[in-house]
């Protein structure tokens, strides 16, 4: 039954959810790419999860609704699915198999790449450290993201991600380059009119012609957004250390992608980790958010920002708690700001970044940065419980002191936070209402700033 | 006779073959046309259960499978220091050089440089009786290690002969041939160690030498002894990472191994660019000469990362047998516990809690018993120990998840990361409440000795501050602050001025990221005479806004940023200062 290069066709034996289960095998390769196709002609794409002992257990993307055991053939295709890039895909937008969805042809491919990718060797890594200005004051004074970095958004359903995250894509730029950018999007089960909000705000910024969109929505095959991130990935390394680009990849939401996930495992009858999920939801969300970084003696970067929705707003649900142990660092939506009509309503105490510390201070922000920053979160982590405490006692009960750092609680929200979605600020501009926080304070208080930077910068009102 | 199968089911990592029954448990195979390697986990008839250490995309059915004879090994030899391994000890140096920025598939390579020369020195002479353990000699493996060549701990022993005179030799080179009942046996610079057998040694000591890191809220507050065990649990943002890269960069010890298991690539470059311009605050050299990394980051393949715990242990007990003290840092052993339930759910074995396998206390303990101090194996005597310090990642912050509960049964430091500090930037978030060291009475005598011999009492008053202010804090969040007299009122300042001025530190400032022990228990000190000076004060009736106002209060809390480790008489003068303000605001002397 084998013909050349591998193909061959085989019975169906088994539908279960998303699953088929293929019969005499004779020929198939772990991960391999299968056609699923019905009498009528119709064909899906899937690929090998197990084979063995005659049988091949094959995923289908597309889903199995309308298949039939009698009138669908399999056809394993010989190699694994592969994604054809050139610069060309710039300006294209493509569904989440990877396939034009803008009535254009293919794109003329240069090559072929395997959309699993490899891991990048760390030894090959170069560490990022390249400041990205993205004129959001939250994010550069204090969780500030560097080229090469995943620094993921999470959110809860209905809050301001997408307008925050269509900012950074509009305004990133890191200082003093005019190096060439380029921004994947890819839609993961999100609704239209979101993944349209994405496609028109680029379109109005005129980067649109620099994007590549793959678009999964809410009522596409749900399994197919086991494959959206991944042909999304795969364009942006090729961007990135082939041509030399800096990509900004935005995935959202991976929520919807952990689910696909899960349905699957159910369908294998696989034991459970935490929440129905799979035991191995860790190692593949690695295999999506590794994806990003900078090489040794290559020009380009791939800077991820993943979106999720916390499912009931549940920061140790095991979407976003394994998320936050692999991506370096998270900035977190707080549904209390977001409710007061703060934009974007940054909650800075649970957000960090941990490649801050190599992207600022002298030569790329300000020698200042990591201390005035330092201790603005001390200051407004004191203002919160001062907060709390006057919920109780009142405000007649609190010291001087305290009074001063509920102040510093309401200038930060007010003044430092609080940004229209078009104000691009400068590095300068931020560092400058930082100071003027911390200036609310008395000099004793000021703990972590050294003396020199206190003198140079503080100022008393 | 080696196995030769042929493969008949590939699961992601996991692989059935039959025609196995020559195969061993644990023994190495190589799968596949492209050779990728594996390791056999179960038998049942002729099919063998292999995991395969690398990506099994592409493996098909009927492939063979071709066993090596040999379990899964490390080689043991000069030129381990300073490489960056992948978790079957394949330096990742090599594997770019065979195939780019992304690692490839089915590369062999050797560990180390069998053609670089090492200067030796031998130490015994023909016709010396040598068992297993015994030194032959030595090379210098770089400018921090000088590297003990060992008769191998498997050998029967016998009589030396044709040992080579002091020179030049590569690692291949025969050094000396030993002539006894099992024959005769050549050693060379390297031998080879199975990674799940422990290195024998001769006894146990227990630990009694704490294991200085620089880190105060560690060395001061919850110490760990050189041959001890620690664990370091935290949610994701506590800073498990930074504590654990300051550990390595600053602990005293001889030898760090680093493996980087399951964890974010990047960590690992950044200790690769860090550590070769770091400088050894004891020696001056760089940190990379003592140091060894294994990195199997998240999204390599997840059998190898169950290896590579195992690598890395059996590299630190080889130098440890070299009487030098080791320190092993592994970030995160609960991803080695995830490696351990994919397998065990490949392998469709019935699952204990969270899917975990039954066996995963029992492979924890056996891990963490292979820390310790010990007098090495044959002659001359060598002292050495392997300290291990394991991250553990709960889900959700849950420290009554699997892992860390049963981590804690197997570990005597236990190092709490706290969310809440780390939200309010307090680094490192090691909550002083949740905390225990089991090193303290051990470790005690040291310092005592070294330090200042009311270390432990200075200790305790401090650690007593710190847990008065946590009940008061109680009252505070329902009355308020004004509801406590001015006695508790100052427990409360000091206990702010512990955290920002002892417990906290910053490990990206040039000054505050290793603390000597003499400053350490300076700071402390420091700390425990205001306390003891503002109790007074309050009770001579001076107003406690008048000791908040102190002027010496922010020097004393910037001290560990703004004082050197060899300014100590600055620390003196602040003290000086502090006694002065004291007498300018009571108005009266107050007695030293």
């Amino acid at each position: 039954m084998t013909a050349e290069g591998g193909v061959q066709y085989s019975k169906i034996a088994e539908i279960k959810g998303p699953l088929v289960i293929v019969d005499d095998v004779e020929n198939a390769a772990f991960d391999e790419l299968v056609e699923v196709e019905t009498k009528e002609g119709e064909r899906r794409l899937g690929k090998v999860l197990e084979v063995g002992n005659g049988k091949a257990i094959v995923q289908v993307f597309e889903g199995t609704t309308g298949l039939s055991i009698a009138a669908t053939n399999a056809k394993f295709v010989g190699k694994v699915m592969e994604m054809p890039v050139s610069r060309e895909v710039l300006g294209r937008v493509f569904d989440g198999l990877g396939r034009p969805k803008d009535g254009l042809p293919d794109p003329i491919a240069d090559r072929f790449i395997d959309i699993n990718g490899e891991p990048m060797n760390p030894e090959q890594r170069e560490y990022p450290k390249d400041f990205i200005q993205t004129g959001v004051s939250v994010i550069d004074g204090m969780i500030t993201l560097v080229r090469g970095q995943k620094l993921p958004i999470f959110s809860g359903s209905g809050m301001s991600h997408n307008l925050l995250a269509a900012q950074i894509a509009r305004q990133a730029s890191v200082i003093g380059t005019q190096d060439d950018f380029a921004v994947v999007f890819a839609a993961i089960g999100v609704q239209y009119n979101e993944a349209e909000y994405f496609r028109r705000s680029l379109e109005e910024s005129g980067a649109l012609k620099r994007s590549v969109l793959f678009l999964n929505t809410a009522d596409d095959p749900a399994i197919e957004r086991i494959i959206t991130p991944r042909v999304a990935l795969t364009v942006a390394e090729y961007l990135a250390f082939e041509l030399g680009m800096h990509v900004l990849v935005i995935l959202t939401d991976m929520t919807n992608y952990a689910e696909a996930l899960r349905e699957i495992s159910a369908a294998r009858e696989e034991v459970p980790g935490r929440k129905g999920y799979p035991g191995y939801l860790y190692t593949d969300l690695s295999t999506i958010y590794e994806r990003a970084g900078k090489l040794n003696g290559k020009k380009g970067s791939v800077t991820q920002v993943p979106i999720l929705s916390m499912p009931s707003d549940d920061i140790t649900h095991p979407i976003p708690d394994l998320t936050g142990y692999i991506t370096e660092g998270q900035i977190v939506l707080g549904r209390d700001l977001f409710r007061q009509g703060v934009y974007p309503p940054v909650n800075i105490l649970m957000s960090l970044s941990r490649l801050m510390k190599d992207g600022i201070g002298e030569g790329s922000t300000r020698a200042d940065h990591g201390e005035i920053s330092n201790q603005v979160y001390d200051a407004y982590s004191r203002a919160q419980e001062v907060r709390a405490l006057a919920g109780i006692v009142g405000k007649a009960g609190l010291t001087e002191i305290d009074l001063k750092y509920m102040d510093v609680g309401d200038v930060f929200e007010n003044e430092f936070l609080s940004q229209a979605t078009d104000e691009n600020r400068t590095i300068e501009e931020t560092l400058g209402i930082l100071w003027k926080i911390v200036s609310k304070l008395p000099k004793n208080e000021i703990t972590k700033i050294k003396d020199k930077y206190v003198e140079q910068y503080y100022k008393e009102e | 006779m080696a196995a030769q199968g042929r493969i008949v089911w590939v699961s992601g990592p996991a692989v059935r073959a039959d025609g196995m029954s020559e195969a061993k448990m644990y023994e190495t195979v190589t799968v596949g046309d492209s050779k990728l390697v594996g390791e056999v986990i179960r038998l049942t008839g002729d099919v063998a259960f292999i995991q395969v250490y690398e990506s099994t995309s592409g493996l098909k059915p009927g492939e063979p499978v071709v066993g090596t004879g040999n379990p899964l090994s490390v080689l043991l030899g000069p030129g381990i220091i300073g490489q960056l391994y992948d978790g079957i000890q394949r330096p990742l140096r090599a594997l770019s050089e065979a195939s780019g920025s992304f690692i490839g598939r089915g590369i062999t390579t050797t560990p180390v440089d069998m053609t670089k020369k090492y200067h030796f020195v031998p130490s015994v002479s023909n016709g010396d009786e040598v068992a297993a353990g015994n030194v032959i000699g030595v090379v210098q493996e770089t400018d921090l290690i000088e590297h003990s060549i060992m008769v191998p701990p498997d050998h029967k022993g016998g009589k030396i002969a044709n040992i080579v005179s002091e020179g030049d030799y590569d690692l291949e080179t025969v050094l000396a041939t030993t002539e006894g009942e099992g024959g005769n046996v050549e050693l060379k610079m390297y031998h080879r160690w199975p990674v799940r057998k422990p290195r024998p040694y001769k006894n146990r000591y227990d630990p009694t030498v704490p294991l200085l890191t620089g880190q105060r809220v560690i060395d001061t507050f919850f110490p760990i002894a050189k041959g001890g065990t620690g664990s370091i649990p935290g949610a994701f943002g506590t800073g498990k990472t930074v504590t654990l890269h300051q550990i390595a960069k600053w602990a005293d010890s001889q030898v760090v191994v680093y493996i980087g298991c399951g964890e974010r690539g990047n960590e690992m470059t950044e200790v690769l660019v860090e550590f070769p311009h770091l400088k050894d605050p004891r020696s001056g050299k760089p940190l990379m000469d003592r140091t060894v990394l294994v990195a199997n980051t998240s999204n390599m393949p997840v059998a190898a990362r169950e290896a590579s715990i195992y690598t890395g242990v059996t590299i630190a007990e080889y130098y440890r047998d070299m009487g030098k003290d080791v320190v092993l840092v592994a970030d995160s052993t609960s991803r080695w516990a995830e490696a351990l339930r994919e397998m065990s759910g490949r392998l469709e074995e019935m699952p204990a809690e969270e899917g975990y396998p039954s066996y995963l206390a029992s492979r924890l303990a056996e891990f963490y018993e292979r820390a310790g101090r010990v007098r090495a194996a044959g002659s001359p005597d060598r002292d050495g120990s392997v300290t291990l310090i394991g991250a553990v990642s709960p889900s959700g912050g849950d420290f009554t998840e699997p892992v860390t509960t049963h981590t804690m049964r197997f570990i005597k430091t236990f190092w709490a990361l706290d969310a809440k500090l780390a939200y309010s930037r307090h680094y490192p978030s090691i909550n002083w409440m949740n905390s225990y060291s089991g090193y303290l009475a051990d470790i005690a005598k040291w310092w005592g000795e070294n330090i200042n011999e009311d270390w432990l009492s200075l200790r305790s008053e401090v650690y007593g501050v710190l847990q008065r202010e946590d009940t008061l804090k109680e009252i505070v969040r329902l009355l308020g602050p004004e509801a406590l007299p001015d006695e508790e009122k100052l427990i409360l300042e000091v206990a702010r001025m512990v955290k920002i001025g002892l417990l906290q530190q910053n490990s990206f400032d040039d000054v505050d990221t290793y603390c000597s022990p003499e400053k350490q228990y300076k700071l402390m000190k420091l700390l425990v005479d205001f306390y003891k000076k503002g109790q007074q004060a309050i009770k001579e009736g001076t107003p406690l806004a008048d000791i908040r106002a102190m002027s010496s209060i922010t020097s004393l809390l910037k001290a560990r940023m703004d004082i050197k480790d060899d300014e100590m008489p600055k620390l003196d003068q602040l003290e000086a200062d502090m006694q002065e303000e004291f007498k300018s605001i009571t108005g009266v002397k107050v007695s030293n």
